[in-house]
């Protein structure tokens, strides 16, 4: 019953997101001055334009246009990109699983740092060493994602020369949308892993504080005096007892961090020069691919709608109980 | 949640589990330090007895370097210091400063652009351009949301006829002139602006009587955040500004928006979401406080308990939130110009400073680190200030 009311709600989110989202970016779009004509044909007569737009569908009345749009988004079609007829649902098949890929390896490395230092300092709390972390964690919340990764780039890249700056190989995800590219892992790992890194950094200080705050609230709590009283070693109470009512918070964040990440990553990706998604919204912008760029931000608005709502899900799976019972100590 | 007052958090509304954590994402960095000082309370064995000390070193530091920015920035807009011309080209010195492959350059102790322009004029002029938008744009943010997320709060589970009568009839009219629009144009081949009208006038009077029936503006409102919520906030702030900044001939022409104004627009809407979440949240808290009932019971208006009650005791929160929203919008300054739209050359901004001259990262190190340094340290200090206010604002609620 409450799943079935929590589908149907997020359900009705997501139609709304879709009508407002696309109808808004067709708007800025048509409200543009400029013609689209004049980036395909920039020395067309006047006659070859006034064709090319009928072709486009540009002569229509402005919600007929909206129409085609709209019906051809529900249908898959996300319309084409200008300057080379090519469908955009292609490049979004290619770009998107590079940014996803990143965006899971920006995550792994960041709760793999972020879960023993939070625990670590909230078994600490109040100790020099937990006022080392969390002073360090501060500091990295003030690191732009853009300066970290010029920052990477100059040291580890150019003047150790450890990893490459710049470019992609495909990974494991790639083949499974577009079968041609075959993946290369070792040349994968070293071109995700400064961009992983830089991604990471700005995670691993917020999660770290989120985890350190629940697990400091979580050790005022009764059944960790029973267990401590039990003789229980104070490692298997942190990892075993407190760890997992401490990272509900945690979990629930890092999950919508997922969505953020898939357009957030855009000024990493165009540093490290990764064709991902969020460099081919760069692009679009660049080269007015209005229409491309109008479907990359529906199809983002979708996938965190989407998330949001896997996310909401996993939550009333991992039992809300325990947050309501902590919250009321 | 961390905004909230200690002890009235509980007995507030119950928010559903995904909204308090989207507002603690937001938040970030700021849950760890108000943990630690209701953490510290417990331990300390009570709620009054806190900590009450001086700013403290860090948070002095943080405001001196603010105010030397700050006055750096007013001082280079003005001219009244000039440290040379931003926009004069030093042949000899292009390129070159310190850790520069090329070398140093005598009398430009920051060293030049690859243009050859003096880093330090640029960079104090840059500090007034990304200070002007991230202020502008929080200003505006804070008008709109806050506002809007205060009516949220205030209202929140209250009856609220007109509220819920002007909100209702504009979602309604939004989607009026959409749906209705389609089908009238579509369907019945009505003209563009026939059929849009019709659609939002249907849709408003549709809306505006279902906002009477149930007069529910905090409904309306928060599931207007949410919906603006669900586009990443960098992608909005990316499509606002290309497409407001237009096409760069036009740009050209001298005709469009000021860069600056675009981005304090652009920004400025994609945080207005943000605020109003964090206002609806703490007004609300403050709305169900018996001080407020007092004051209706008195026969005050709805208005007046806003600006004599609330506002009072919502604002030392919105303005540490304001400092961070300051410092992300700096942030976002240079995000944008990194993907190349922003603030044109040859104005500079630290964004833009940076932007121009990544290419010679590589070579010439100084130009983009000396504006990211900047960049860090205000940022830096912003948040650091922040979390100050926000702990001190704490600490003198837990008196009460």
């Amino acid at each position: 019953m409450e799943l079935a009311k929590l589908i149907g709600r997020r359900a009705v989110q997501l139609l709304v997101v879709l009508i407002v989202v696309s109808f808004f970016t067709f708007l800025l779009i048509r409200l543009l001055p400029g013609d689209p004509t004049d980036a395909i044909i920039p020395f067309g007569t006047e006659e070859q334009k006034r064709l090319l737009r009928e072709d486009l569908g540009l002569e229509k009345g402005f919600f007929e246009q909206y129409w085609d749009y709209v019906s051809g988004l529900a249908q898959g079609d996300l319309g084409h990109q200008y300057s080379s007829g090519r469908p955009v649902s292609d490049l979004v098949e290619q770009s998107l699983p590079i940014s996803l890929q990143l965006m899971i390896y920006a995550q792994v490395i960041a709760l793999l740092f972020a879960l023993p230092l939070g625990v670590f300092a909230a078994y600490r709390a109040g100790t020099k060493s937990d006022r080392a972390i969390n002073t360090t964690g501060f500091a990295l919340l003030a690191v732009p994602n853009f300066v970290l990764a010029l920052v990477l780039s100059y040291f580890i890249g150019a003047e150790l020369k450890w990893l490459p700056t710049s470019g992609y190989a495909p990974g494991w995800l790639d083949p499974l949308f577009d079968p041609s590219r075959s993946p290369d892992i070792g040349d994968h790992i070293r071109y995700m892993l400064l961009p992983a890194i830089t991604l990471a950094v700005g995670q691993i200080a917020i999660y770290m504080r989120l985890l350190r705050s629940d697990m400091i609230a979580t050790l005022q709590e009764n059944f960790i005096t029973m267990a401590k009283a039990k003789g229980i070693p104070n490692r298997r109470i942190l990892w075993r007892h407190a760890l997992r009512p401490s990272s509900l918070t945690l979990l629930t964040v890092a999950g919508l961090n997922v969505g953020i990440l898939i357009g957030g990553a855009i000024v990493v990706e165009v540093i490290y020069g990764i064709p991902g998604m969020g460099q081919k919204i760069g692009q679009a912008i660049f080269s007015r691919e209005y229409v491309e760029l109008q479907s990359y931000v529906v199809v983002i608005a979708v996938l965190f709608v989407l998330i949001n709502f896997f996310v909401d899900f996993l939550y009333s799976v991992l039992d809300p109980r325990i947050r309501r019972a902590r919250a009321t100590t | 949640m961390p905004e909230r007052p200690p002890e009235t958090a509980l007995v507030g509304e119950i928010e559903s589990p995904e909204e308090q954590i989207v507002e603690e994402s937001i938040e970030g960095g700021l849950l760890g330090q108000s943990a630690e000082i209701e953490a510290g309370a417990v331990i300390a064995g009570g709620e009054g007895r806190r900590r009450k000390a001086g700013l403290g070193f860090g948070a002095w530091l943080a405001i001196g370097w603010l105010v030397f920015i700050v006055l750096i920035a007013v001082l280079a807009k003005t001219g009244i210091l000039t440290w040379g011309d931003p926009e004069e080209s030093f042949g000899e010195c292009a390129r070159k400063g310190p850790f520069a492959d090329e070398g140093t350059a005598d009398g430009f102790l920051l060293g030049c652009d690859s243009n050859g322009r003096d880093m330090i004029p640029r960079l104090a002029l840059g500090a007034w351009t990304s200070l002007l938008v991230a202020t502008g744009a929080i200003v505006v943010g804070f008008v709109i949301g806050g506002l809007l997320g205060m009516l949220a709060g205030y209202f929140g589970g209250k009856q609220s006829r007109i509220g819920g009568v002007i909100a209702g009839a504009f979602v309604g009219a939004v989607f009026g002139i959409i749906i209705g629009g389609v089908i009238f144009a579509v369907a019945i081949g009505l003209g563009d602006v026939l059929a849009g009208v019709l659609g939002g006038v249907l849709g408003a009077a549709l809306g505006g009587f279902a906002g009477w029936r149930k007069g529910d503006l905090d409904t309306y409102l928060t599931g207007i955040f949410n919906v603006m919520l669900s586009i990443p906030a960098i992608v909005l702030a990316l499509s606002l500004t290309a497409f407001l900044l237009g096409s760069a001939e036009e740009a050209a022409q001298g005709g469009g928006l000021p860069p600056e104004l675009v981005l304090i627009i652009a920004i400025g809407v994609v945080s207005i979401p943000l605020v109003g979440r964090i206002a609806r949240a703490s007004a609300l808290s403050w709305a169900q406080r018996d001080f407020v009932l007092a004051a209706r019971a008195q026969g005050a208006k709805h208005a007046r308990i806003m600006v004599r009650e609330l506002l009072p005791n919502v604002l030392p929160a919105m303005f540490s939130i304001s400092l961070l929203g300051i410092a992300i919008a700096i942030v976002a300054e240079g995000t944008l110009a990194i993907l190349g739209v922003g603030v044109r050359p040859p104005t500079p901004s630290w964004g833009n400073i940076i932007a121009l001259d990544r290419g010679n990262l590589f070579k010439s190190p100084h130009i983009v680190f000396e504006a990211s340094l900047l960049i860090f340290l205000t940022v830096l200090a912003l948040n650091f200030l922040g979390d100050v206010v926000r702990s001190r604002f704490d600490v003198r609620e837990g008196g009460i």
